[in-house]
């Protein structure tokens, strides 16, 4: 088909659409089929009450998905079988709302974040739905600022629809173990932390709530069950299930870090004394940091190399001689020259399923 | 087709209180607002122009008036309100509104909330679904610095920051035209004219140490356009090409950077290749790493892992 062809076509629909919208909203009483056929004049051409059928289901079904609230019903209690139709006005348009100008900026904002990820054609529609309502955003204050989301991973879109309509998915699943698995689940929320976005929910093969991240769900995504088939629980917390919080370790650290360097250490730490030259021929200044979590914390010391060493406590001390001693083994090929006790290197992937 | 059509149907009921609340509006401010083409948007009224209520006769029909170059509409008050939020674009909204609320500093509070509260009761039974959406947009920076670097932007003022360059772990002074503040994700990027670097440069928010508004204009040069955060991931035929064993506690590697595998080995250990532009921190990341990652070529790369873990350890020998 002709490109021309096709824009015709999809003009005569729109136009046909956008009267039979016209007609259902105008109408205080209820639409016979047939009415409805005799009104909009875009179904004059329909050879057949079949061929008209045929165009209303699908019609109806086009202004069921851009959400137009189109209800059945009847006049008479006496003729049942005659089905009538109407959109519901009040619930059609978008209630009385103000926003004022800033508040559209920042709606705006919320629109743009999506500019590069998987709601990106709801989010502009819903923008320019809200400024249809005739105020101007205030974008002064915004200028130049432009937080963004990425979903790069494929099972973004099904896994949020089927979050969305309560429906239960089945995917394939890649464990860091690089095991594929058939799960089975109840998606309650897509979740993004950092780059990375997972899905929580019940997990019906473990009975248990459980988190998958989206990078690892191999091939397409399954509904196995109608929408609305389970309920969320509500008090959940998804950034909980996906282990955002640190493992919270008070205890202070004592490190010795370089004049000038350690950039990340001092921001977050308080310096308890500054090289003093005469002092410390070494010329180091004394920090104390949060150990958070123990595990990263050595991993960034060990980062720093000879510019950072740990003063204590012990453990952080041990695991940091660990990690530098192990890649020292990895780099020359040689066996561990027992100066300390190896620490063993714990795997990443917090809060996530296996 | 279908998909077309609805979408075009979408535009129109947009389009037609827009239009109402906007009377005379010029036909280029309006075909810039919907996004199309002047062409387009003709097209789009003259559609308006044959639509209206049964019986089609002349009052029936939608006003559409263009000619004089500003537009205006009449006879179409059924259809004068926007079409309610549907579901996605709920959930849009205000997942994308509560994700900014999460990030102190951007924004002023007031309206996030408003917004948010207003919205919620428009939206009606779509807002239930927003919680299907979450993500954490933090900065690790502090409330302040986003502020500061916003403020500026705003007011066309020059910066100075003290930025934190992690691979050389090295803090440095610079002057910066802000051009704007913008994110992947959690990861937020202050771009602007660097007047060390005479270039656009991009920092990282949460290594920037300090910032203060200069007393100066601070409108970068005419030619300085935006590169964005996607240059961050295209590799350059300068790059250094660093060969690299992970062993399988070292494979989440894989996930976080950007890396090209080669070859597994039966015992489990990944070959893979990185490239980097700037091969200083490779040390570094290795040492972190604590043999789980093994450097296998280029031989000065690997020759610095070995020298850098000797160096760190001495401090640790029973008689450092």
């Amino acid at each position: 088909m002709a490109s021309g062809t096709v824009h015709l076509m999809s003009s005569r629909r729109t136009e046909r659409l956008l009267n039979l919208v016209i007609c259902l909203l105008a109408t205080r009483r209820w639409l016979t089929k047939e009415q409805i056929r005799a009104a909009v004049p875009q179904y004059s051409g329909c050879e057949s009450l079949e061929a008209f059928d045929r165009m209303f289901e699908r019609d109806k079904e086009d202004l069921r998905e851009l959400g137009v609230p189109l209800v059945t019903g009847s006049d008479s209690a006496w003729f049942e079988d005659e089905i009538g139709y109407r959109i519901d006005a009040d619930a059609y348009s978008l209630p009385e709302v103000d926003f004022s100008a800033e508040e559209l900026a920042v709606l705006g904002l919320a629109s743009r974040l999506w500019q590069q990820a998987s709601l990106a054609g709801p989010a502009a529609r819903a923008l320019v739905k809200l400024r249809a309502l005739g105020v101007e955003p205030d974008e002064d204050s915004m200028i130049g600022v432009e937080p963004r989301v990425r979903t790069a991973e494929p099972a973004f879109d099904p896994l949020y629809a089927a979050t969305r309509d309560r429906a239960p998915v089945t995917f394939r699943y890649r464990k860091p173990s690089g095991e594929v698995t058939e799960r089975h689940l109840e998606p309650w929320a897509v979740t993004g932390s950092g780059d990375r976005w997972y899905v929580v929910g019940h997990d019906r093969d473990r009975g248990a709530s459980r988190a998958f991240r989206l990078s690892r769900v191999q091939g397409g995504v399954r509904r196995i069950g109608p929408p609305g088939s389970y309920t969320v629980p509500e008090d959940l917390d998804a950034s909980t299930m996906i282990g955002m919080p640190e493992p919270g370790d008070d205890r202070p650290a004592l490190v010795r870090v370089r004049p000038g360097r350690g950039g990340l250490l001092r921001r977050r730490g308080t310096v308890v004394r500054t090289a003093d030259p005469a002092a410390d021929a070494a010329g180091w200044d004394l920090i104390e940091v949060r150990v958070g979590n123990i595990w990263s914390l050595a991993d960034e010391i060990s980062g720093y190399g000879s510019d950072v060493v740990v003063v204590e406590p012990d453990d952080v001390r041990r695991a940091v001689v660990g990690r530098l001693t192990g890649a020292l083994d990895a780099h020359r090929g040689t066996q561990p020259d027992g100066a300390e006790p190896v620490e063993p290197v714990p795997s990443r992937g917090r809060g996530e399923s296996s | 087709m279908s998909a077309a059509a609805t979408s075009r149907l979408s535009r129109l009921l947009t389009m037609v209180p827009w239009l109402l609340q906007r009377p005379g509006v010029p036909v280029p401010e309006a075909a810039r607002h919907f996004g199309i083409t002047e062409r387009q948007l003709i097209k789009d009224l003259e559609l308006l122009f044959v639509c209206g209520r049964p019986g089609h006769l002349p009052d029936d029909l939608i006003e559409a008036e263009w000619e004089s170059g500003g537009i205006y509409l009449g006879n179409a008050d059924t259809i004068a309100r926007p079409l309610r939020l549907g579901t996605d674009e709920a959930v849009a909204l205000l997942a994308g509104l509560r994700m900014l609320a999460e990030v102190p500093g951007l924004h002023d509070r007031g309206p996030v909330d408003a917004a948010l509260t207003k919205l919620s009761a428009a939206a009606g039974e779509a807002a239930a679904a927003a919680a299907s959406i979450s993500a954490h947009l933090g900065t690790g920076a502090e409330e302040q610095i986003l502020s500061t670097c916003r403020e500026a932007l705003a007011g066309g003022r020059r910066l100075r920051i003290r930025y934190l360059v992690l691979s050389r772990d090295e803090t440095t002074e610079r002057d910066v035209d802000p051009m704007r503040l913008t994110s992947v994700g959690h990861r937020w990027y202050l771009e602007g004219w660097c007047h060390l670097a005479e270039d656009v440069r991009l920092f990282r928010v949460d290594r920037i140490v300090e910032v203060g508004i200069l007393d100066e204009d601070g409108i970068p040069p005419a030619d300085a356009v935006p590169r964005g955060t996607d240059d961050l991931f295209r590799p350059s035929p300068e790059d250094v090409v660093v060969t690299l064993d992970l062993s399988p506690d070292a494979r989440w590697i894989t996930e976080y950077y950007s890396v090209e595998p080669v070859e597994e080995q039966p015992d489990g250990t990944l070959r893979v290749l990185m490239r980097a532009a700037n091969p200083d921190w490779i040390p570094r990341f290795v040492l972190r790493a604590g043999g789980t990652v093994r450097v296998v070529e280029p031989e000065d790369v690997r020759r610095r892992v070995v020298d850098a873990a000797h160096a760190a350890l001495a401090a640790y020998r029973p008689d450092a």
